[in-house]
């Protein structure tokens, strides 16, 4: 620790009694090493700028309003507070995913395309063939109900409509007809998955 | 070609690892225009330009 003239407590106690010129000297005291802090984990002036600013004005309030009162360890809580802007940052950019030119940015990495490659789709074909296949050997009742609940988006009111059973009755063959379809894939060991 | 494999140290781009003179011009700027004025038990923050 650098052995200062003027101790950050004074300054902070100039300051907090109305010298402007303290917090320039605090500042410059210790814009560096902040700054740098702060660069360290972002890797970006521009947010780095920016995440310095929000710490000094967030100082600056804390001192105005008489609400600091951790004398004698100024620079660990300014450090505290930039810290903590800088998690802030970073989870907001997980909210928002950022677009970055910085030469090796490449959009694809943030934009995936959608569509399935050619082998995907091969694989998606035959896994839903395969499907189709184990759905054929259910029992009638219980096809029936799952084909309309999955392949026709039917609610479970609108299937026991049309076969003329209760909704229960409806609920326990689509639950039987899943069940059924389970181990069928596990005893034969096929695998569903793209 | 060069220049694409070329990238300056960590080291030497800690050295001059600091904000520059318009953030901090601005923060000083913003410290001498905030002014908190104390009304009984409440504290009220203004900006004057």
């Amino acid at each position: 620790m650098k052995d200062y003239t003027i101790k950050d407590a004074v300054l902070v106690n100039n300051y907090i009694k109305g010298d402007e010129n303290a917090l320039s000297t605090l500042i410059e005291r210790h814009k560096q090493r902040i700054y740098s802090f702060i660069y360290s984990k972002v890797f970006d002036r521009d947010v780095s700028e920016d995440i310095f600013q929000d710490t000094f004005i967030k100082v600056i309030r804390t001192l105005k309003l008489g609400k600091y009162n951790e004398e004698g360890k100024f620079l660990p809580w300014v450090m505290r507070i930039a810290h903590n802007l800088v998690i802030d940052h970073f989870r907001k950019g997980n909210r928002m995913p950022k677009f970055e030119d910085n030469g090796e940015f490449s959009i694809f990495s943030i934009i995936s395309d959608g569509d399935l490659n050619a082998e995907k789709r091969i694989i998606k074909d035959q896994v839903e063939e395969d499907l189709r296949n184990l759905i054929q050997e259910l029992p009638e009742d219980q096809k029936e109900v799952l084909v309309m609940r999955m392949y026709r988006d039917m609610s479970f009111k609108e299937i026991s409509d049309k076969t003329g059973v209760s909704i229960n009755t409806a609920l326990g063959r689509m639950r039987y007809a899943l069940i059924n379809l389970r181990k069928v894939i596990e005893k034969n060991n096929i695998v569903l998955t793209n | 070609m060069a220049k694409f494999y070329f990238k300056s140290s960590r080291k030497e781009e800690q050295q001059q690892l600091v904000p520059t003179k318009t953030t901090v011009d601005f923060l000083l700027n913003y410290s001498k225009a905030l002014s908190v004025i104390d009304y009984k038990n409440m504290k009220f923050e203004a900006l004057l330009n």
